[in-house]
Protein backbone atom coordinates (compact mmCIF):
# COMPACT_ATOMS: atom_id res chain seq x y z
CA UNK A 1 0.00 0.00 0.00
CA UNK A 2 2.04 2.87 -1.25
CA UNK A 3 1.13 6.43 -0.40
CA UNK A 4 0.19 6.90 -4.06
CA UNK A 5 -2.51 4.28 -3.86
CA UNK A 6 -3.92 5.47 -0.53
CA UNK A 7 -4.12 9.04 -1.79
CA UNK A 8 -5.78 7.90 -4.98
CA UNK A 9 -8.39 5.85 -3.13
CA UNK A 10 -9.26 8.65 -0.71
CA UNK A 11 -9.58 11.19 -3.52
CA UNK A 12 -11.56 8.78 -5.69
CA UNK A 13 -14.05 8.21 -2.87
CA UNK A 14 -14.43 11.97 -2.40
CA UNK A 15 -14.88 12.51 -6.14
CA UNK A 16 -17.50 9.80 -6.55
CA UNK A 17 -19.34 10.82 -3.38
CA UNK A 18 -19.51 14.45 -4.44
CA UNK A 19 -20.66 13.49 -7.94
CA UNK A 20 -23.43 11.31 -6.51
CA UNK A 21 -24.43 14.05 -4.08
CA UNK A 22 -24.61 16.49 -6.97
CA UNK A 23 -26.87 14.04 -8.77
CA UNK A 24 -29.20 13.34 -5.87
CA UNK A 25 -29.45 16.71 -4.21
CA UNK A 26 -32.83 18.46 -4.35
CA UNK A 27 -31.46 21.96 -4.07
CA UNK A 28 -29.60 23.21 -7.14
CA UNK A 29 -27.24 25.34 -5.06
CA UNK A 30 -26.10 22.27 -3.10
CA UNK A 31 -25.56 20.50 -6.42
CA UNK A 32 -23.36 23.32 -7.66
CA UNK A 33 -21.31 23.33 -4.45
CA UNK A 34 -20.84 19.55 -4.58
CA UNK A 35 -19.65 19.96 -8.15
CA UNK A 36 -17.07 22.47 -6.93
CA UNK A 37 -15.75 19.80 -4.53
CA UNK A 38 -15.61 17.37 -7.44
CA UNK A 39 -13.64 19.81 -9.56
CA UNK A 40 -11.20 20.39 -6.72
CA UNK A 41 -10.56 16.63 -6.40
CA UNK A 42 -10.06 16.38 -10.16
CA UNK A 43 -7.50 19.18 -9.86
CA UNK A 44 -5.63 17.18 -7.21
CA UNK A 45 -5.75 14.19 -9.58
CA UNK A 46 -4.12 16.36 -12.20
CA UNK A 47 -1.38 17.14 -9.69
CA UNK A 48 -0.95 13.41 -8.97
CA UNK A 49 -0.61 12.80 -12.69
CA UNK A 50 2.12 15.37 -13.02
CA UNK A 51 0.37 18.32 -14.64
CA UNK A 52 0.55 21.27 -12.24
CA UNK A 53 -0.40 23.80 -14.92
CA UNK A 54 -3.63 21.96 -15.67
CA UNK A 55 -4.41 21.64 -11.98
CA UNK A 56 -4.19 25.41 -11.57
CA UNK A 57 -6.14 25.98 -14.78
CA UNK A 58 -8.85 23.62 -13.55
CA UNK A 59 -9.16 25.46 -10.22
CA UNK A 60 -9.09 28.89 -11.82
CA UNK A 61 -11.36 28.32 -14.80
CA UNK A 62 -13.68 25.51 -13.76
CA UNK A 63 -14.10 25.90 -10.02
CA UNK A 64 -13.44 29.62 -10.02
CA UNK A 65 -15.22 30.97 -13.07
CA UNK A 66 -17.64 28.43 -14.51
CA UNK A 67 -19.15 27.35 -11.21
CA UNK A 68 -19.46 30.93 -10.04
CA UNK A 69 -21.36 31.64 -13.26
CA UNK A 70 -23.62 28.67 -12.52
CA UNK A 71 -24.28 29.90 -9.00
CA UNK A 72 -25.07 33.39 -10.27
CA UNK A 73 -27.59 32.06 -12.77
CA UNK A 74 -29.18 29.73 -10.21
CA UNK A 75 -29.64 32.58 -7.78
CA UNK A 76 -30.78 34.95 -10.52
CA UNK A 77 -33.51 32.61 -11.71
CA UNK A 78 -34.49 31.44 -8.24
CA UNK A 79 -34.08 27.89 -9.50
CA UNK A 80 -33.12 26.18 -6.28
CA UNK A 81 -36.18 24.02 -6.03
CA UNK A 82 -38.27 22.46 -8.72
CA UNK A 83 -41.90 21.94 -7.87
CA UNK A 84 -42.63 18.54 -9.29
CA UNK A 85 -40.86 15.37 -10.30
CA UNK A 86 -40.72 13.79 -13.71
CA UNK A 87 -43.86 12.88 -15.63
CA UNK A 88 -42.62 9.38 -16.38
CA UNK A 89 -42.37 7.19 -13.26
CA UNK A 90 -40.44 4.43 -15.03
CA UNK A 91 -37.72 6.80 -16.16
CA UNK A 92 -35.53 6.66 -13.07
CA UNK A 93 -35.14 2.84 -12.80
CA UNK A 94 -34.53 2.45 -16.54
CA UNK A 95 -31.90 5.20 -16.43
CA UNK A 96 -30.12 3.53 -13.52
CA UNK A 97 -30.16 0.16 -15.29
CA UNK A 98 -28.77 1.71 -18.46
CA UNK A 99 -26.12 3.52 -16.43
CA UNK A 100 -24.99 0.26 -14.86
CA UNK A 101 -24.86 -1.34 -18.31
CA UNK A 102 -22.70 1.51 -19.58
CA UNK A 103 -20.38 1.16 -16.60
CA UNK A 104 -19.97 -2.60 -17.05
CA UNK A 105 -19.38 -2.12 -20.76
CA UNK A 106 -16.65 0.47 -20.27
CA UNK A 107 -15.08 -1.70 -17.57
CA UNK A 108 -14.90 -4.63 -19.96
CA UNK A 109 -13.40 -2.44 -22.68
CA UNK A 110 -10.79 -0.96 -20.34
CA UNK A 111 -9.66 -4.32 -19.02
CA UNK A 112 -9.59 -5.97 -22.41
CA UNK A 113 -7.37 -3.31 -23.94
CA UNK A 114 -4.36 -4.62 -22.11
CA UNK A 115 -3.32 -1.61 -20.04
CA UNK A 116 -2.53 -3.91 -17.15
CA UNK A 117 1.16 -3.24 -17.43
CA UNK A 118 0.73 0.48 -17.85
CA UNK A 119 2.31 1.62 -14.63
CA UNK A 120 2.33 5.29 -13.79
CA UNK A 121 5.36 6.75 -12.07
CA UNK A 122 4.89 7.79 -8.48
CA UNK A 123 3.99 11.42 -8.07
CA UNK A 124 6.94 12.07 -5.82
CA UNK A 125 9.38 11.14 -8.57
CA UNK A 126 8.54 13.93 -11.01
CA UNK A 127 11.16 16.50 -11.87
CA UNK A 128 10.25 19.86 -10.43
CA UNK A 129 9.73 21.43 -13.84
CA UNK A 130 7.89 18.59 -15.56
CA UNK A 131 4.88 19.88 -17.50
CA UNK A 132 5.59 23.37 -16.27
CA UNK A 133 3.88 26.26 -18.08
CA UNK A 134 7.05 26.65 -20.16
CA UNK A 135 6.77 23.10 -21.49
CA UNK A 136 3.05 23.40 -22.14
CA UNK A 137 3.64 26.70 -23.88
CA UNK A 138 6.32 25.22 -26.12
CA UNK A 139 3.94 22.51 -27.30
CA UNK A 140 0.95 24.84 -27.47
CA UNK A 141 2.53 27.55 -29.56
CA UNK A 142 4.56 25.29 -31.85
CA UNK A 143 2.33 22.35 -32.70
CA UNK A 144 -1.08 23.68 -31.74
CA UNK A 145 -0.87 27.26 -32.94
CA UNK A 146 -3.85 27.03 -35.29
CA UNK A 147 -6.22 25.52 -32.67
CA UNK A 148 -5.05 28.19 -30.25
CA UNK A 149 -5.96 31.01 -32.63
CA UNK A 150 -9.26 29.37 -33.55
CA UNK A 151 -10.07 29.01 -29.86
CA UNK A 152 -9.60 32.72 -29.39
CA UNK A 153 -12.11 33.37 -32.16
CA UNK A 154 -14.43 30.84 -30.50
CA UNK A 155 -14.26 32.71 -27.21
CA UNK A 156 -15.03 35.97 -29.00
CA UNK A 157 -18.06 34.40 -30.67
CA UNK A 158 -19.24 32.97 -27.34
CA UNK A 159 -18.95 36.36 -25.70
CA UNK A 160 -20.92 38.06 -28.46
CA UNK A 161 -23.49 35.28 -28.42
CA UNK A 162 -24.03 35.51 -24.69
CA UNK A 163 -24.53 39.27 -24.90
CA UNK A 164 -26.91 39.06 -27.87
CA UNK A 165 -29.01 36.34 -26.24
CA UNK A 166 -29.66 38.33 -23.09
CA UNK A 167 -30.08 41.75 -24.63
CA UNK A 168 -33.32 43.52 -23.90
CA UNK A 169 -35.51 43.52 -26.97
CA UNK A 170 -36.55 46.92 -28.27
CA UNK A 171 -40.31 46.41 -28.49
CA UNK B 1 0.10 2.18 -9.65
CA UNK B 2 -1.76 0.82 -12.68
CA UNK B 3 -3.26 3.36 -15.00
CA UNK B 4 -6.51 1.42 -15.39
CA UNK B 5 -7.64 2.74 -12.02
CA UNK B 6 -7.78 6.23 -13.48
CA UNK B 7 -9.76 5.00 -16.47
CA UNK B 8 -12.26 3.19 -14.26
CA UNK B 9 -12.68 6.30 -12.13
CA UNK B 10 -13.19 8.35 -15.29
CA UNK B 11 -15.80 5.87 -16.50
CA UNK B 12 -17.65 6.01 -13.17
CA UNK B 13 -17.73 9.81 -13.18
CA UNK B 14 -18.86 9.83 -16.80
CA UNK B 15 -21.69 7.42 -16.00
CA UNK B 16 -22.82 9.55 -13.06
CA UNK B 17 -22.86 12.57 -15.36
CA UNK B 18 -24.85 10.68 -17.98
CA UNK B 19 -27.34 9.60 -15.30
CA UNK B 20 -27.68 13.23 -14.28
CA UNK B 21 -28.53 14.24 -17.81
CA UNK B 22 -31.15 11.50 -18.00
CA UNK B 23 -32.78 11.80 -14.59
CA UNK B 24 -32.76 15.42 -13.47
CA UNK B 25 -35.49 17.89 -14.47
CA UNK B 26 -33.76 21.13 -13.65
CA UNK B 27 -32.07 22.47 -16.80
CA UNK B 28 -29.16 23.91 -14.83
CA UNK B 29 -28.43 20.61 -13.07
CA UNK B 30 -28.50 18.86 -16.47
CA UNK B 31 -25.90 21.39 -17.59
CA UNK B 32 -23.76 20.68 -14.54
CA UNK B 33 -23.91 16.96 -15.32
CA UNK B 34 -22.58 17.69 -18.81
CA UNK B 35 -19.67 19.54 -17.18
CA UNK B 36 -19.05 16.49 -15.00
CA UNK B 37 -18.85 14.31 -18.11
CA UNK B 38 -16.34 16.70 -19.66
CA UNK B 39 -14.21 16.54 -16.53
CA UNK B 40 -14.26 12.75 -16.57
CA UNK B 41 -12.94 12.85 -20.13
CA UNK B 42 -10.27 15.37 -19.09
CA UNK B 43 -9.09 12.99 -16.36
CA UNK B 44 -8.72 10.23 -18.96
CA UNK B 45 -6.77 12.53 -21.24
CA UNK B 46 -4.27 13.48 -18.55
CA UNK B 47 -3.88 9.84 -17.48
CA UNK B 48 -3.04 8.87 -21.06
CA UNK B 49 -0.69 11.80 -21.35
CA UNK B 50 1.19 10.63 -18.28
CA UNK B 51 1.23 7.02 -19.48
CA UNK B 52 2.86 7.81 -22.79
CA UNK B 53 5.04 10.60 -21.39
CA UNK B 54 3.79 13.21 -23.83
CA UNK B 55 2.36 16.68 -23.36
CA UNK B 56 -0.19 16.49 -26.17
CA UNK B 57 -2.90 15.15 -23.90
CA UNK B 58 -2.47 18.04 -21.50
CA UNK B 59 -2.67 20.62 -24.28
CA UNK B 60 -5.87 18.95 -25.46
CA UNK B 61 -7.32 19.21 -21.95
CA UNK B 62 -6.44 22.91 -22.05
CA UNK B 63 -8.54 23.26 -25.18
CA UNK B 64 -11.39 21.20 -23.71
CA UNK B 65 -11.48 23.49 -20.66
CA UNK B 66 -11.59 26.55 -22.91
CA UNK B 67 -14.37 25.21 -25.11
CA UNK B 68 -16.34 24.12 -22.04
CA UNK B 69 -16.12 27.63 -20.64
CA UNK B 70 -17.44 29.11 -23.89
CA UNK B 71 -20.23 26.53 -23.99
CA UNK B 72 -21.27 27.27 -20.42
CA UNK B 73 -21.46 30.99 -21.14
CA UNK B 74 -23.68 30.56 -24.17
CA UNK B 75 -25.79 27.81 -22.60
CA UNK B 76 -26.51 29.77 -19.44
CA UNK B 77 -27.39 32.82 -21.55
CA UNK B 78 -29.86 30.60 -23.41
CA UNK B 79 -31.36 29.37 -20.15
CA UNK B 80 -31.77 32.92 -18.88
CA UNK B 81 -33.43 33.94 -22.15
CA UNK B 82 -35.79 30.97 -21.98
CA UNK B 83 -36.65 31.77 -18.38
CA UNK B 84 -37.61 35.30 -19.36
CA UNK B 85 -40.43 34.01 -21.58
CA UNK B 86 -41.50 30.71 -20.00
CA UNK B 87 -40.73 31.50 -16.35
CA UNK B 88 -39.71 27.91 -15.81
CA UNK B 89 -36.58 25.83 -16.36
CA UNK B 90 -38.20 22.47 -15.84
CA UNK B 91 -37.18 20.68 -19.00
CA UNK B 92 -40.50 18.85 -19.10
CA UNK B 93 -42.16 22.16 -19.90
CA UNK B 94 -39.62 23.26 -22.49
CA UNK B 95 -40.65 20.93 -25.26
CA UNK B 96 -42.34 23.50 -27.47
CA UNK B 97 -40.97 26.65 -29.04
CA UNK B 98 -44.17 28.64 -28.89
CA UNK B 99 -45.16 30.37 -25.71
Amino acid sequence: MTSDFILFIVLAIVAIASALSMLLSRNAIYSALFLVINFATIAVFFLLLGSPFLAMAQITVYAGAIMVLFLFVIMLLGAEQLSRDSDLPWQRPVAIILGVVLLVETGIIIYSLGFQDGLLPSFSSFASDYASPVDIGMVLFNEYLLPFEVTSVLLLVAMIGAIVLTKRQKS
Amino acid sequence: MPVTYYFVLSAILFTIGALGVLIRRNAIVVFMSVELMLNAANLSFVAFSQLYNTLNGQVLVFFVITVAAAEVAVGLALIVAIFKTKHSINIDELHELKQ
